[in-house]
């Protein structure tokens, strides 16, 4: 039953990580994992990087408190969380979710539970530089109503 | 005392990240805070009381009525966008 939460600006390993959730666990038929990357295109505009501000005093403790949910909501076993900030670039890694459990089904969804709700509540805040032409420009990413109500749908 | 922070977008528009209060007024709430910092900034006030602005107490997420007592540390920011 163990939890791992990391928020660094170091990249981290899928393999790695993997391995902290599967090492010496017969326990547990299911693992899923969700990594989150900087993608080329967002809203429209032409992306080259970007940069994660966070506040550090919170992030932690908020990234507990969503994965005890999870682990009310699910039988799970380990956890495993890990966010990343300051410059990023495409391509780079930002966000890793695994989960293990004794059957997929929880396992899935305690794995999307954890992402919807680290993506409307965890403290982070992604400025990106946008590409136009040979122009660059930084901006504040607005947050998604989408987002909102994927969030919703779990409570 | 009291430590109050701002992040990402409302930090830049407001030109700081951090404000220590000495001495506020017994029996502040969140909004009375708010109240106060506009008071000593009129600049911030359509950004401070911007309808998505959320506020925390103690790195928790709180809303305008809660009560404050020294040593409190209040962020104020805007809808997060990590994931």
């Amino acid at each position: 039953m163990d939890t791992f939460i990391r928020v660094s600006v170091e990249d981290f390993s899928i393999a790695d990580e993997v391995d902290k959730l599967t090492n010496a666990n017969v326990d547990d038929g299911a693992m899923v994992t969700f990594t989150g990357r900087v993608r080329k295109r967002n809203d429209g505009h032409d992306v080259t990087g970007l940069f994660l501000e966070h506040y550090p005093a919170m992030t932690n403790k908020l990234l507990a408190d969503i994965c005890q949910q999870a682990r009310a909501k699910w039988q799970l076993n380990r956890i495993v969380v890990i966010h990343r900030v300051g410059q990023l670039y495409l391509g780079d890694n930002i966000v890793f979710v695994g989960v293990t459990s004794e059957h997929r089904g929880d396992a899935f969804a305690a794995a999307e539970f954890i992402m919807d709700y680290l993506k409307v509540s965890a403290p982070f805040w992604k400025k990106e530089t946008r590409a136009n032409g040979d122009s660059r420009t930084d901006e504040w990413v607005e947050a998604k109503a989408s987002d909102q109500e994927k969030a919703a749908h779990w409570s | 005392m009291l430590t109050v922070l701002f992040f990402a977008q409302l930090r830049e528009r407001l030109g700081t990240d951090k404000l220590i209060i000495e001495t506020p007024a017994e029996s502040w709430t969140v909004a009375d805070l708010t109240k106060h910092l506009v008071g000593q900034y009129p600049e911030w006030q359509k950004s401070l009381l911007a309808s998505n602005i959320i506020t925390a107490v103690n790195q928790q997420v709180a809303d305008k009525a809660q009560a404050l007592k020294s040593g409190d540390e209040i962020a104020y920011f805007p809808p997060v966008t990590g994931g």
